[in-house]
């Protein structure tokens, strides 16, 4: 249940983008050896290719500063996005491409200095603000020694990992990560973005850019059937997972398929008990931007129906990425009974530090 | 274990119901390699026996995600009384399903030994001009109900063309047939001399799911299950629709018509939303695209049901179909593999018989041309 600080809140946006401009910036954070190799070897940023900074979605044109540049600037977020639409909290979700380095030392080097500078920068500023754990997946035990020391600092309410790593999120060499998840109360959150470690397609490198950011929707769908199939609900039962920036048409039709298969090769994961549309359930949560779904029309009630769940879906309003124009956090296409839920109650169930620290 | 049920109840049903069925996916079998024999040169038949089948994958036999039932994926009731694997036996497929369910005419498309996708791009023309050859032999012509895909060395575009040029002519061919785990995806330059070939002769193109495209099935590199891999063949179909229609196929072959084969189909109007409202914002990359994406689905896909999507509540089934299109649906029964699915079971029960027709016969029959 939401503390009594919580009563009051109107919406929990459950994916804000603070964004490190380079690597200059996490020079404080660094100890003195990653700072010198940093500085020796040119690394001047990790901004991934998921998102060219220039590129439409990467920014809504009204968020841009005169120079062009988004999510910078916490005076800026606090007016486009916390203040105008009454924001309670907000999670804040770094896409620094941690993800990408090869080498698991300078990757936990990285992580560390990443979490740090949100906490530093953004976190103190603004009670509001929460942050997301970026963790160096590379190795293990190294990610799971970042959970427990940024797990103290409980502003901290998720861990954060991206739809398209080395291995499926499922496979049995993570689970370490998902009992340090269970144990803090810390849901995992999948976000759209890829280490790049693989082609973004099962079908190669992709022309365009439009196709990798379609192909996100793809990699969901992988760690969904990946964490279900390998059993992690059936260790972790109470392990919540966030799809973020996930898209979330996708989700009816992928689940009845994955049920059919169940129900015919069951055998192949006999610890799998339920259906996975129960698990998913159960112990999925989605982000709400984008909605990718005809805006008019009953489209997205029907698919809704099709979930059958209203406890499912996540206020988000992706900021500063441009999904939507205007105020239309929520796209009139929802229900409108699913407002309060959304925008409320449903992140409260989802992420029990929230209700913790309320402020 | 075999299950003795199955073939009086059929017979029962077919009596009753008897709506006329096109199947889209009939699965025919070699009784061994030797069938290709006649239709190869010796130094390809010599490849074939000292070198062996070289997918992207590294086993010599079986499959890297080992399928669910014996028999490459077969149905337990499905092997021939004379002998042979599930699909081997003209006699007892008749017997078993073409007159147990009034299947008025069947698509065939072989998959495993067809060499489609092979690593040596002069062994994959020459076996799939093979197995071309012996489908029209040993199926068509016994047996008229049967219609046969032109397989083609799809690596090799010029060569795959050649191919089609070579068998456009025969009335007994129904499409050109790709697999869906290609190299690169499908809407790639070096394919089109495929998509040319087929619009010059009229020809469907259907793409079959399954093949090796050498890459992980899944972005994130490979999962451990079989269940996975089915549940991937959705995520390769979505990136080639993706890829062809982003790179301008359809622009460029504005005739061209895709048949979806086993691939299930409730991913398809999701994909079309997603591209729909991506493509919104991001079409100054693809300028050469003159409607919404969605748009090219609607005119230029048709899907076959198996393996039919199982809502918790069917009717929800019925939502998606209509967001596809009644038109765009055809029935299949991918006998006879373990997922199968019965013509006289298989379908929403509340859906009205006029929509019934057209899945089990008519929308097959326009596309396909069959009388």
């Amino acid at each position: 249940m939401a503390g009594t600080g919580t009563q009051s809140w109107t919406a929990v946006d459950c994916d804000v983008h603070p964004r490190v401009p380079n690597m200059r910036a996490l020079h404080p954070y660094l100890d003195e050896y990653w700072r010198e190799q940093v500085i020796d070897r040119g690394i001047e940023t990790l901004e991934s290719i998921a998102y060219p900074p220039n590129a439409p979605i990467s920014a809504r044109p009204d968020w841009r500063d005169a120079k062009g540049e988004a999510g910078l600037d916490i005076a800026q977020m606090q007016t486009h996005v916390l203040d105008r639409w009454e924001t309670s909290a907000a999670i804040c979700n770094c896409l620094f491409g941690v993800q990408m380095v090869y080498n698991e030392d300078m990757a936990a080097a990285f992580a560390r200095a990443m979490n740090d500078w949100l906490a530093k920068e953004w976190l103190d500023r603004d009670p509001r603000l929460r942050g997301s754990i970026v963790i160096p997946l590379q190795n293990v035990e190294y990610a799971v020694d970042e959970i427990e020391r940024c797990a103290k600092d409980k502003r901290f309410v998720q861990i954060l990992v991206l739809c398209m790593g080395e291995l499926p999120l499922g496979r049995r060499q993570y689970w370490p990560i998902y009992a340090a998840a269970e144990r803090h109360g810390l849901p995992l959150g999948i976000h759209a973005g890829s280490s790049y470690h693989h082609p973004v397609t099962s079908l190669g490198w992709p022309n365009f850019y439009l196709e990798d950011y379609l192909s996100q929707s793809q990699g969901f769908q992988s760690q969904v059937a990946s964490l279900i199939c390998e059993g992690v609900f059936v260790k972790y039962p109470k392990l919540k997972v966030v799809l973020i920036e996930s898209g979330i048409t996708w989700a009816p039709g992928f689940l009845w398929r994955l049920a059919k298969f169940w129900r015919g090769v069951r055998f192949e994961v006999p610890w799998v008990k339920v259906s996975p549309l129960e698990t998913f359930r159960e112990n999925f949560r989605l982000t709400i931007q984008p909605l990718d779904a005809p805006e008019s029309g009953d489209t997205v009630a029907r698919l809704i129906d099709h979930l059958r769940s209203d406890d499912i879906l996540l206020y988000s309003s992706d900021y500063p990425h441009w999904q939507f124009d205007g105020d239309t956090v929520i796209s009139p296409a929802i229900p409108d009974r699913l407002r309060r839920k959304i925008q409320v109650d449903n992140p409260l169930a989802t992420y029990s530090r929230l209700s913790e620290e309320a402020p | 274990m075999n299950v003795d049920v199955r073939p009086p109840m059929q017979t029962e049903r077919a009596k009753r119901v008897r709506p006329a069925i096109v199947d889209c996916d009939i699965h025919p079998r070699t009784r061994s390699p030797a069938d290709l024999k006649p239709y190869m040169t010796q130094r390809w038949w010599d490849y074939l026996q000292t070198y062996g089948a070289r997918r992207r994958h590294g086993y010599t036999k079986g499959t890297p995600y080992p399928k669910a039932q014996p028999g490459e994926a077969s149905r337990r009731d499905a092997w021939p009384p004379g002998g042979g694997l599930p699909g081997c036996d003209l006699d007892f497929m008749r017997e078993q399903h073409l007159d147990a369910y009034g299947i008025t005419h069947g698509i065939m498309n072989p998959l495993g030994l067809t060499g489609q996708g092979d690593q040596n791009r002069e062994f994959s023309a020459a076996l799939t001009s093979a197995v071309n050859d012996w489908q029209v032999a040993a199926w068509c012509e016994p047996e008229p109900r049967l219609k046969a895909s032109i397989v083609v060395p799809y690596e090799d575009g010029e060569a795959a063309r050649a191919e089609i040029n070579k068998r456009a002519s025969d009335k007994n061919y129904a499409q050109v047939m790709l697999l869906s785990r290609t190299a690169e995806a499908l809407g790639r330059p070096r394919y089109w001399p495929i998509y040319e070939a087929a619009v010059e002769h009229g020809l469907v193109v259907g793409i079959h799911v399954f093949g090796y495209s050498g890459w992980p099935i899944s972005n994130s590199g490979w999962p451990s299950f079989y269940i996975e891999e089915m549940a991937e063949h959705e995520t390769a179909c979505s990136a080639l629709v993706t890829s062809m229609i982003l790179e301008g196929v359809f622009e460029r072959y504005p005739t061209l018509k895709v048949a979806m084969i086993e691939s299930g189909f409730a991913w398809l109007p999701p994909l079309g939303w997603r591209l729909d409202k991506h493509w919104k914002r991001l079409k100054d990359e693809v300028p050469h695209l003159r409607k919404a994406p969605s748009e090219y689905i609607r005119e230029h896909f048709w899907i076959s049901t198996q393996p039919m999507e199982e809502p918790e509540k069917p009717d929800h089934l019925i939502d998606v179909m209509g967001w596809i299109g009644w038109d765009r649906i055809m029935f299949a029964s991918d006998y006879p593999h373990w997922d199968f699915d019965d013509p006289f079971m298989a379908l929403p029960p509340s859906l009205d018989e006029e929509r019934r027709r057209d899945i089990f016969a008519g929308n097959a029959q326009k596309l396909y041309g069959l009388a």
